[in-house]
């Protein structure tokens, strides 16, 4: 069967089981998108810039865990993909990115909308092709496909030149070859009797997951290792999920804003097992002082996350999801039984601990407090609902207060930490859930960085939520301007902004504001409720801070609480 | 850890930007490729490249990590650790004069290197060895006078599998 490089394009799309692209047409994807006119199994989301087409597959792919698709044109429509890629990259998260390129005849010659977007986009993705020849497109596409899903997943660009999407070749999707790419690793069984004189030697174990578990689809068997031997969990914000986040064994998130109780226990903890993590200076403070009394086993899918940060004792290089099976077979097959009376100890000693330094702030005044948002969010929602947020004070606000039971529920930018992706990863995140409340909790700051998605929501009646935690600053910036610049608050002010009301009415979707505490509760009901997207602006206390917060070059032992004494 | 320089040989998928992959890999993460040597192998479609970097074992490891994430890159050996050959190889060309011709001469039929272009006023030598010969060969030639020179980078070989 003959068939011109658009349509193996769509067939290879529909081969793959794709189902929903987002993008933006541009001359050297016309071809394409003239074939997208008559696809009836393709649906396509136009949105308002690239980068938010890239955040909205990314948003997608992490609520899914199926692999995100964009289409963009060459050129400028390429390189604004570039900071969605980078933040998929640093996720892990499966993205397939289409980039129109000019003709191949014409590459090298500075044609109109041409880059290099393979030679920007290498050191930011997984893998990247440009496809020189209609003879690999459908192969190249199948790779792409199966390079961005599996193993550590990530990001994959395939760069289309417009000559080679116009030209034929013969197409039997039943037999393209691909490379053999991801090898499996395999714990060797010997790694499991170690695994195993460690637990049974350690009287203060810890669980650290990360997002490695959820990508590895492997929460229950993490909840099912916790749970069975009573081990308690702290998590990255990437592991946020994992574990339920009710559970009285978890601890919250470790790091720089991490619970008081998370980072000391992971100071004091003799063993800790590390399950899909790769040790981010946010999350371990100076090296040095990150776990200094504790054994630690690490898991990970991949062998260059080990020993890159922190050195470990025990590294065991696989999947999450199979090396927790063999760990806790192992560990039931050999009748491990933890010693009562020390592990009670150890989670007594975590619970003082809490007790001493719970999570918390303090609701005086009239002014809403932004975690008192995000704590009735989740109690008018009973938690059942997905949440993405900005970067910045928004997202750890959320990391903190909103207990997150299931894995894909928290969708954010962890790595690059990327202003702006919280409202089009939503809007990715409703087209594949439709009938679940989506809210992105976001920042008046990071969210006016993609603010032109509430277009798409719009036209396509994507009912995503918004709620705007509005300090009319760069919170988090002004915030280390107070701590650790002498509240010299160079260019964090942002009260110059639209009335976020009006801009949301001027888009066609609902805008809402509350402006008192007693305002929230009915202000998230009524804007959960109505049948179409909302944008709630809360109007917080502006110079509320995140705590605990450990300062930069510090000991995660060492954390500032705000107005409470400074305790250790 | 002590620091020395690794050989690490690299088998690659032989696509137009492999080596670009590499080297911006390795450059990103602040690693320097000390010498290079790049060719296809019996087949057309897999390369070899043979690089070297200099640093303690623990960041060689990384270096062999971050290669291996690479989607092209089929296999990585260290060849430091393990019996191996290496070679290097350097055309020189030494301009004659009254005063080091029979000089330069001697040397040539003392070591038994090999004169590739002979002409009046100069001559070309090939020399090939591991890297001490190599360094041998350049402290004698370079105070008669080297014209120009150009040096391969490493390529090397493991004596078992």
């Amino acid at each position: 069967m003959k068939l011109k490089g658009t349509e193996i394009l769509l067939k290879m799309l529909e081969e793959e089981e794709v189902d929903i692209i987002f993008g933006y047409p541009g001359g050297t994807v016309l071809d394409i998108y003239d074939k997208l006119y008559n696809s009836s199994k393709l649906k396509h989301i136009l949105v308002r810039h690239e980068q938010g087409a890239v955040h909205a597959a990314d948003g997608y792919a992490r609520a899914t865990g199926k692999v995100g698709v964009c289409l963009v044109t060459s050129g400028p429509g390429a390189t604004n993909t570039v900071t969605g890629i980078a933040t998929a990259n640093m996720d892990s998260i499966p993205l397939v990115v289409f980039t129109g390129q000019v003709p191949t005849t014409l590459i090298g010659n500075d044609a109109f909308q041409e880059c290099d977007i393979t030679g920007i986009t290498r050191p930011c993705s997984k893998h990247n092709f440009l496809v020189r020849n209609i003879e690999d497109l459908a192969s190249t596409i199948k790779e792409a496909f199966h390079i961005a899903r599996t193993g550590r997943p990530g990001p994959v660009l395939v760069d289309l030149p417009k000559n080679v999407m116009a030209s034929e070749t013969d197409f039997d999707p039943a037999n393209i070859q691909i490379r053999n790419i991801e090898t499996a690793h395999k714990p060797v069984p010997k790694k499991m009797s170690k695994v195993f004189e460690m637990i049974l030697s350690a009287k203060k174990p810890l669980i650290m997951t990360g997002g490695g578990v959820i990508l590895g689809k492997a929460s229950s068997e993490l909840t099912e290792l916790a749970r069975k031997y009573q081990i308690p969990v702290t998590g990255t914000l990437m592991g946020i999920g994992s574990f339920p986040g009710t559970d009285p064994l978890w601890l919250g998130m470790l790091g720089m804003h991490g619970t008081y109780y998370a980072n000391m226990a992971v100071s004091h903890c003799d063993l800790l097992i590390a399950v899909g993590v790769r040790f981010d200076d946010r999350v371990t403070g100076t090296i040095e002082t990150f776990a200094p009394n504790a054994q630690i086993i690490q898991i990970d899918i991949d062998p260059s996350s080990i020993n890159k940060n922190v050195v470990v004792d025990l590294p065991i290089i696989g999947e999450t999801k199979t090396t927790l099976e063999d760990m806790i077979k192992f560990l039931t097959e050999h009748n491990y039984a933890q010693q009562a009376d020390e592990r009670k100890e150890w989670l007594n000693q975590i619970a003082e601990w809490r007790e001493k330094v719970p999570l918390t702030y303090s609701q005086n005044g009239q002014l809403i407090k932004p975690q008192h948002v995000i704590e009735t969010l989740y109690k008018v929602t009973k938690g059942n609902v997905i949440i993405t947020t900005e970067v910045g004070q928004n997202q750890m606000w959320t990391a903190q207060f909103f207990p997150f039971d299931k894995p894909n529920t928290l969708i954010t930018s962890g790595g690059l930490g990327t202003m702006g992706y919280g409202l089009p990863a939503a809007i990715g995140v409703k087209c594949a859930f439709p009938d679940k409340h989506v809210v992105d909790i976001a920042g008046d700051g990071s969210i006016q960085m993609n603010i032109q998605e509430l277009a798409t929501a719009a036209q396509y009646k994507i009912n995503v939520k918004i709620v705007l935690l509005n300090n009319s600053y760069l919170g988090m910036v002004r915030q280390w301007q107070e701590l650790f610049y002498d509240k010299r608050y160079s260019n964090t002010d942002m009260t110059y902004a639209p009335d976020f009301v009006k801009l949301a009415e001027a888009y066609g979707i609902a805008g809402l504001r509350a402006e008192k505490p007693e305002e929230v509760e009915p202000t998230l009901i009524e804007g959960l409720a109505l049948d179409k997207p909302v944008l709630m602006d809360f109007r917080i206390s502006r110079e509320e801070c995140v705590y605990p917060m450990v300062g930069p070059g510090s000991s995660i032992m060492d954390m500032k609480l705000g107005t409470r004494e400074m305790i250790n | 850890m002590e620091k020395k320089e690794h050989i690490i040989s690299i088998l690659v998928h032989n696509k137009p930007d492999v080596l670009a992959r590499i080297a911006g890999t390795l450059g990103g993460k602040g690693y320097n490729i000390e010498s290079l040597s790049v060719n296809t192998t019996t087949s057309y479609e897999i390369s070899k490249i043979v690089m070297t970097s200099i640093g303690n074992q623990a960041t060689i490891t990384r270096i062999e990590n971050q290669l291996r994430k690479i989607v092209d890159v089929t296999q990585v050996d260290d060849l430091t650790n393990v019996e191996s050959i290496h070679r290097e190889m350097i055309l020189v060309k030494m301009a004659l004069t009254e005063e080091t011709k029979d000089k330069i001469e001697n040397l040539i039929d003392t070591h038994k290197w090999k004169v590739i272009v002979s002409t009046n006023s100069y001559h070309i030598l090939e020399i090939t060895g591991d890297k001490p010969q190599i360094d041998f060969a350049l402290a004698r030639l370079e105070p008669l006078g080297i014209a120009d020179i150009t040096r391969t980078g490493i390529v090397a070989l493991k004596l078992d599998d």
